[in-house]
C-alpha cells in the first residue's frame, strides 16, 4: 500500500505527513502537486492523503476553493472508484466541501483557534492522545444525518476525556455528538480533525498516532 | 515644491541632518530623495542613537558564522553541517494602534528575515507586555495581538513553541510585541543580502505594492505635506498565505543557483532593500519604478519607495538565468517582475515615466555608511534614589504562607498562560518535543540534522527598571539558565531592546546600563549577540515603559537524550535545591503585587555564582544525576515546587530548616537557583558532586502522589492548585 500526499499551495502539514508515513511508518510516499491531475500510479488499494494547512489561504470558508483544484477532480474520481482517501484537519474540511463526506465543519464553539492535545477514541474504545490545531473544526450535520452516521458506524473517532468518557469536557470545539472523524458509506474515505501525523515519533513522546493509522487500516 | 529645512523637520529630520544630506549630495535633495533619507536615517533603520553602545556587545566569536548585523538575521554553527538562523524584532507601535494586524505583520516580518537567508523557519517565539489585565483596554489589546499572532503563524505553518506575557501598568498605552523566529539552513547554502555583478537583473517578488505602512519606519503620515497622505493606513496588512507561498518559492529558487542576493522588504520597503543590498556589494542599481506591481493607481515615486506592503522580496539574479527563476515563481502563482539592474557607480537611480526621480549614493543612506551616529547624554534617573532607600525591614514578614501562595499563583504574571498558548499552533512541524515533555526552554527537533534546539525568550523588566545593569545581566542569565536546565548548550543571543525616548537622559541611562550588563553576561556565557532590533519611544503619557531588553537565546542539544524536563517524575523522589537561599524579596512579584512596593533593588544576583550553578547543572544532566530541573523565577521557590507538580499531578512534602524570613525563603526571587528531583541514587551522587564542586545543595523534601505538605501543614492536593493556576487569566477575562 502506498500513499500520495497532496500539496496545495497553503498546505503546511504535507511534510509532517510525509515524514510520519515514510520515516515512522515505513511507507512509500509520493508527493502530489495541486495543479496535477494524474493519479495513474495509484490503485484503489493505495491511499491519497489531503493534509492539514490553509490550502488556498482559506480566507473564504476552509476548503471551499480547494475542492475546485485540478487534483481534487482526480481525487474525487479515485474515491468514487473505491480508492482510499484520508483527510486530516484542512483535508477533512476539503472532503466535506467536495461532498466526499457528509456534514460541515463550523467555527469552534469558543470562536478561537485551539491547539492542544485532546483524547479521541475509535471503535476499540481506547482513549488516544492526539493534537488538534484548528479554528473551524466543529462537526455539524442535522439530527437525521447524525443518526444515520451512527447507525451505519460511520463515526470513526469521538472526542473523549483521558479515561475515554464521552462528556462535554473532552469535546474541544463543540462538535455534534463529540464527532472528531467520520467515514463515508463505502468506508473508503476518512476525515478527521486531530493530527495523527504529529504523534508517531518516540522523540515527541507520543506515538498514539500510530494506533490511529492502524484503526483506519492504513498501517 | 521648494525643499527647505522646514520640509526636512516635517519629515522628522533635524536641521543638522538636513545640512549633512545637502553636503553629501552636493545639492538640495528633491522631495522624493528627502523622504528616502528620512526613512533610512530614522532610528529604526539607522540605529543612530543606539549603535555606539550596540558595538560594545560581544558580536563575534563562539560559533557565529556571520558577524552581527551583517545579514538579516544571526547565523550560528549547530554542527553536522547545519546552521541555525534566528532573530527577534519588535512591532510595538503598530500593535498599539491595530493589535491584530500589528502583531500579525510582526510575525510575518520576522519569518522573512529568516527565509531570505535561505533557512527554513522551524519555530516561533514571542514576548508580550500589556497593562493591567483587569483593564478592558488591555483585554482588547491582548485578544487582538494573540489573535493576530495566531492568524499569521498558524497559516504560515511554523509552530509557536514558547513565549512570555507580562502585565504591568507601564505598558498600558504602549504594549510590547516582540516576535522571534528560528530557522535551519545547510552551512554554505545561505543567501546573502548583497547585490553584485554589473548588469545582473533586479527582481521584485511577491505582493503588489500599496500605500499601506508608508513611513512606518520614520514619521507619522499626518505630518506629510503631499495631498494623498491623509488616507494612508499607518499599519500594514498581512497575508500569511502569500508569505507561505513566498517561503516555499524562495527556498526553491535558491536551489536553481541563479540567485546572487536576496533581501526582504520590511521597514522602508524598496528604498531600504535596494540601498542595503547595493551598499553591501559596493554597487548601485538602476530601478524603473513603473515596473513595480501596484495595488493602487497613481502612486508617487516616494510612496513606492517607502511603502511597507508586506510579503515582498528583492532579488538579484545572475544574468542569463532569469528563466529558471521565473519558472519557480510561476509555479507558486507569485508575481515576479524585473524592475532594474545592478550598476557599478554606487548610485541608486529611480526612474518613473522616463524621468529620474531620485539619484542617491547607496552608501550614504545606510547604517555603517553615511547615516549619522550620535553620542547621547545620560544621567542616573531620580527614581533610583527610592530604589536604593528600600529596606527589607520596612516590610512585615507573612504569617500565612498558604493563603499568600494562593494569591500569588493567580497573579497574571505568574499564572498559566494557557489562554494565550492554545490559540497558537504549537505542534505543526511535528518538531515540538516539549508538548508532551515540558521544560524551561522549548526543545525543538531540527529534522534532518540529528540534533535538537533549545530556545527561550526572557526578560524581567522590573529587575531592569530596579537596576538596569544587573537587570540586563539577569535577562541573559535567565535565558541561559532556561537552556541549560532543559539539557541544552547555549549558543547565542538575539535581542530586542525596548526603551523609552532616547533623548531623555534618564531613559538613555537605562539603555546604556542595560546593554552593558547584557554584554558582560553574554561574554561570561560565551553567547555572542548575533543581532536583533532596537525600539525606542515606547512611552506612556506619564513616562517610559520599563526598560525591556528582551533576550532570545538559542541552544543546541547534540543528543536529544540530554533533554531534561521540569516536572516531578515519581512519588518518593527527592526534591533538592541547587543554589543559595537568600534573605531577599527585592523586586519580587510578591513584594510588588501583594505588598504594593514599587521601588526595590533587583533581586540578589552574582554573575560568577550564576555561571558556577549553570556549569554544575549542565554537568549533572550529562551524568544523568537529575530526573527533572526547573529554575526558580517569578514567585520564587514555592511557585517552582508547584509548577513541577502540575504536569503529572504529583504533590510534594517539603520543610524549611532556616533562619531566613518566611517570605524570603519561599517567595523571594534571588537568582541562580534550580529545583531538581532525583531518585535516591541520583540524590546521593548529586550531593557528593555538589560537595566536591563547592555548590550549595539543600534537600527540601520528597515528591508525593498528589498531597501537598509545607512545613507539616496540609495544603490540599496538587489538582486544586493546578486548577487555580490554569484558570486565573480566563477568570479575569471572562469576568
Amino acid at each position: 500500500m502506498k500513499f500520495g500526499v497532496v500539496v496545495f499551495p497553503g498546505s503546511n502539514c504535507d511534510r509532517d505527513m510525509q515524514r510520519s508515513l515514510q520515516h515512522d511508518l515505513n511507507k512509500e510516499v509520493i508527493m502530489l502537486w495541486h495543479k496535477d491531475e494524474d493519479l495513474s500510479m495509484f490503485t484503489t488499494e493505495d491511499c491519497i492523503v489531503l493534509p492539514g494547512g490553509f490550502s488556498y489561504g482559506d480566507y473564504l470558508r476552509c476548503g471551499a476553493i480547494a475542492r475546485f483544484s485540478p487534483i481534487m477532480q482526480s481525487v474525487i474520481a479515485f474515491a468514487n472508484k473505491g480508492g482510499k482517501v484520508l483527510g486530516v484537519c484542512n483535508g477533512f474540511q476539503i472532503l466535506c466541501e467536495s461532498g466526499l463526506l457528509p456534514g460541515v465543519l463550523l467555527g469552534n464553539a469558543n470562536q478561537q483557534f485551539i491547539s492542544k492535545n485532546v483524547y479521541i477514541k475509535g471503535e476499540n474504545g481506547e482513549a488516544l492522545k492526539i493534537p488538534i490545531a484548528h479554528g473551524e473544526g466543529r462537526y455539524f450535520a442535522d439530527q437525521k444525518l447524525l443518526d444515520e452516521l451512527e447507525k451505519n458506524n460511520q463515526v470513526i473517532f469521538r472526542y473523549c476525556d483521558e479515561k475515554g468518557a464521552l462528556d462535554a469536557g473532552g469535546n474541544p470545539n463543540g462538535a455534534e455528538r463529540n464527532i472528531a472523524g467520520i467515514t463515508n458509506a463505502g468506508r473508503n474515505v476518512f476525515g478527521m480533525m486531530p493530527h495523527p501525523e504529529r504523534a508517531t515519533s518516540a522523540l515527541l513522546n507520543n506515538e498514539d498516532g500510530r494506533k490511529v493509522f492502524s484503526l483506519l487500516g492504513l498501517n | 515644491m521648494e525643499i527647505t529645512v522646514k520640509t526636512a523637520e516635517e519629515l522628522r529630520l533635524t536641521a543638522e541632518e538636513f545640512e549633512l544630506i545637502k553636503q553629501k549630495l552636493g545639492r538640495t535633495p528633491n522631495f522624493t530623495e528627502l523622504c528616502t533619507f528620512s526613512a533610512m536615517w530614522s532610528e529604526h533603520c539607522s540605529y543612530k542613537n543606539s549603535i555606539k553602545w550596540l558595538k560594545t556587545l560581544p558580536r563575534e566569536g563562539g560559533r557565529m558564522l556571520v558577524a552581527a548585523g551583517e545579514e538579516n538575521a544571526g547565523l550560528m554553527d549547530m554542527g553536522n553541517g547545519f546552521g541555525v538562523v534566528f532573530k527577534i524584532e519588535s512591532h510595538n507601535h503598530p500593535s498599539a494602534i491595530e493589535p491584530f494586524q500589528g502583531a500579525a505583520t510582526g510575525v510575518g516580518g520576522i519569518q522573512r528575515d529568516i527565509f531570505t537567508m535561505g533557512a527554513r523557519p522551524i519555530a516561533s517565539l514571542n514576548s508580550l507586555r500589556f497593562g493591567k489585565l483587569e483593564d478592558k483596554k488591555t483585554q482588547r489589546l491582548l485578544g487582538g495581538v494573540v489573535h493576530g499572532i495566531g492568524h499569521y503563524g498558524n497559516c504560515f505553518g511554523v509552530p509557536t513553541v514558547a513565549g512570555e506575557v507580562y502585565f504591568e501598568e507601564c505598558y498600558h498605552t504602549n504594549p510590547l510585541v516582540n516576535a522571534m523566529s528560528v530557522g535551519i539552513v545547510k552551512v554554505g547554502k545561505t543567501i546573502s543580502a548583497t547585490a553584485e555583478g554589473e548588469g545582473n537583473p533586479v527582481f521584485f517578488v511577491g505582493s503588489a505594492t500599496g500605500k499601506d505602512g508608508i513611513g512606518g519606519a520614520s514619521f507619522a503620515s499626518a505630518n506629510i505635506t503631499e495631498e494623498s497622505t491623509e488616507e494612508l493606513p499607518a499599519v500594514q496588512v498581512g497575508d500569511p498565505f502569500q508569505e507561505k507561498k513566498l517561503l516555499e518559492a524562495c527556498l526553491e529558487v535558491i536551489e536553481t543557483g541563479a540567485v546572487v542576493g536576496m533581501q526582504d522588504m520590511g521597514a522602508a520597503g524598496i528604498i531600504c532593500s535596494t540601498a542595503e543590498m547595493s551598499a553591501k556589494g559596493g554597487v548601485g542599481m538602476r530601478i524603473d519604478l513603473d515596473k513595480v506591481p501596484t495595488r493602487q493607481k497613481n502612486m508617487k515615486a516616494w510612496e513606492l519607495l517607502l511603502s511597507e506592503s508586506q510579503e515582498r522580496m528583492l532579488m538579484v539574479v545572475e544574468k542569463g538565468k532569469e528563466a529558471a527563476v521565473l519558472k519557480v515563481f510561476e509555479k507558486w502563482d507569485l508575481s515576479c517582475s524585473e524592475i532594474g539592474e545592478v550598476t557599478t557607480d554606487g548610485r541608486l537611480k529611480f526612474y518613473m515615466h522616463g524621468e529620474l526621480e531620485a539619484d542617491l549614493p547607496a552608501e550614504e543612506l545606510v547604517l555603517g555608511g553615511g547615516a549619522p551616529q550620535y553620542t547621547r547624554e545620560y544621567t542616573e534617573p531620580a527614581y533610583l534614589e527610592k530604589v536604593k532607600a528600600f529596606s527589607i525591614d520596612s516590610v512585615a514578614d507573612i504569617t500565612d504562607l498558604k493563603a499568600t501562595t494562593e494569591r500569588l499563583i493567580q497573579i497574571p504574571n505568574i499564572a498559566s498562560k494557557r489562554w494565550v498558548a492554545v490559540q497558537y499552533d504549537s505542534t505543526v512541524g511535528a518538531a515540538n518535543a516539549s508538548t508532551n515533555a515540558p521544560s524551561d526552554a522549548a526543545i525543538v527537533l531540527a529534522h534532518g540534522t540529528g540534533k535538537a534546539l533549545a530556545m527561550t525568550v526572557d526578560c524581567n523588566s522590573r529587575y531592569v527598571y530596579a537596576d538596569p545593569y544587573v537587570g540586563g545581566m539577569i535577562a541573559v542569565a535567565e535565558a541561559a539558565r532556561n537552556v541549560v536546565v532543559s539539557g541544552g548548550e547555549p549558543l547565542g543571543v538575539t535581542n530586542c531592546l525596548n526603551f523609552g525616548n532616547p533623548y531623555n537622559p534618564e531613559v538613555y541611562y537605562q539603555f546604556v546600563k542595560a546593554v552593558t550588563g547584557m554584554g558582560d553576561a553574554c561574554r561570561k556565557f560565551n553567547t555572542p549577540v548575533t543581532g536583533g532590533n532596537v525600539s525606542f519611544y515606547n512611552q506612556n503619557p506619564d513616562g517610559p515603559v520599563y526598560p525591556t531588553p528582551t533576550i532570545g537565546m538559542v541552544g543546541v542539544l547534540d543528543d536529544i537524550a540530554t533533554q531534561t524536563t521540569l516536572d516531578y517524575k515519581e512519588a518518593g523522589n527527592e526534591i533538592l535545591l541547587v543554589g543559595q537561599q537568600q534573605n531577599d524579596i527585592a523586586s519580587s512579584e510578591y513584594l510588588h503585587k501583594l505588598k504594593g512596593v514599587e521601588f526595590s533593588p533587583a533581586p540578589h544576583f552574582d554573575l560568577d555564582e550564576e555561571f558556577a550553578i549553570q556549569k554544575f547543572i549542565a554537568s549533572a544532566i550529562k551524568e544523568k544525576l537529575v530526573s527533572s530541573a526547573h529554575d526558580t523565577a517569578e514567585g520564587g521557590l514555592i511557585v517552582s515546587l508547584l509548577e513541577k507538580g502540575f504536569n503529572r499531578n504529583l504533590g510534594f512534602d517539603v520543610k524549611a530548616d532556616t533562619d531566613l524570613r518566611t517570605d524570603a525563603y519561599w517567595l523571594g526571587e534571588a537568582q541562580s537557583r534550580v529545583v531538581v528531583s532525583c531518585t535516591k541514587q541520583q540524590a546521593e551522587a548529586l550531593k557528593k558532586k555538589a560537595a566536591a564542586s563547592n555548590i550549595p545543595v539543600t534537600v527540601l523534601g520528597t515528591v508525593t502522589t498528589g498531597a501537598i505538605k509545607v512545613n507539616g501543614e496540609d495544603w490540599g492536593t496538587i489538582d486544586s492548585w493546578k486548577n487555580k493556576y490554569d484558570t486565573a487569566i480566563e477568570k479575569i477575562i471572562n469576568k
